[in-house]
């Protein structure tokens, strides 16, 4: 019987054992911090705890689809195997945080807004964001391995990523009513107890460390996926 | 529904999703168990 440290080879201290162990410690004491310590904000009240990690997948979304746009020009660049393989794990990991801010936003939406949904510019930019790269995905399955097709992808994945700049200032260009998150103008309001802060911070590291566990395991498996394709085709032409 | 029901409603969504890749990872790395396992057989053969 084989176990999972089979299909990856040997165990690997780092991302095997630490990150996933650190990804759990981290979360625990997140969710501890958001549930339990941090106090009601005053003009949201508990609904706003959903911003605690809205915010940071929104960030690390954003922070993935960057490090999609450096690994493609990588990759264009050199033709490196490797920065393909990142390039999609990131696109992966960033598309279902991104669908995580698209669902959570709404819910936080309806009680605050009375409606869920709204063509504000930063969440029309948000899911032009998540198509753009909804597409880019899609386009690498359908063009199964080809290498024009990979290199087209690449090329949507640096293109998309300048949709985050105009997304970021939204809210400044087009007056949208998409609220300024964290901090507020009401002395009273927004992150006033310092627990928020750390609530804020604890949530942005565990979400951070989930991100890069999910990465680190989906660029492997590519990479054995690639290692099984090249050793397929050898024995073919034995 | 009460704010309580939307924030359940949001963090259950965001547990849900992350269990729902985990387990496709999962899923993917039982398919690449079976190929190298297949692989092998054939170089025993």
């Amino acid at each position: 019987m084989s176990s999972r440290s089979d299909v990856a080879g040997r165990l690997r201290p780092w991302s095997d054992v630490a990150l996933p162990a650190l990804t759990g410690v981290a979360m625990l004491t997140a969710i501890l911090f958001v549930f339990v310590v941090v106090p009601d904000e005053k003009v949201q009240g508990v609904v706003q705890r959903i911003f605690y990690f809205h915010v940071h997948l929104a960030w690390m979304a954003f922070g993935g689809f960057v490090f999609v746009a450096a690994t493609s020009a990588w990759y264009l660049r050199t033709g490196s195997r490797v920065a393909d393989r990142y390039a999609e794990a990131n696109a992966e990991v960033g598309l279902l945080f991104t669908t995580l801010v698209l669902i959570t936003g709404p819910l936080w939406a309806r009680p605050i807004w009375g409606v869920y949904w709204t063509w504000d510019p930063r969440l029309t930019m948000t899911v032009v964001l998540w198509a753009i790269y909804a597409a880019y995905l899609m386009l690498r399955r359908l063009g199964n391995g080809d290498e024009t097709i990979l290199r087209y992808a690449a090329v949507l994945g640096i293109v998309g990523v300048l949709d985050i700049p105009l997304l970021i200032i939204a809210v400044r260009l087009w007056r949208g009513i998409h609220p300024a998150v964290m901090l507020s103008d009401d002395p009273e309001a927004g992150l006033r107890d310092p627990t928020m802060i750390w609530g804020v911070i604890l949530s942005g590291i565990a979400l951070g460390l989930l991100f890069a566990w999910l990465v680190s395991l989906r660029a492997r498996f590519a990479a054995i996926d690639d290692q099984l394709a090249l050793r397929a085709l050898e024995s073919e032409r034995r | 529904m009460s704010g309580l029901g939307f924030l359940a409603m949001a963090y259950t969504a965001i547990w849900v999703a992350f269990f729902f890749y985990l387990m496709s990872l999962g899923r993917r790395a039982r398919r690449l168990e079976q190929e190298i396992e297949t692989l092998r057989a054939a170089k025993e053969r």
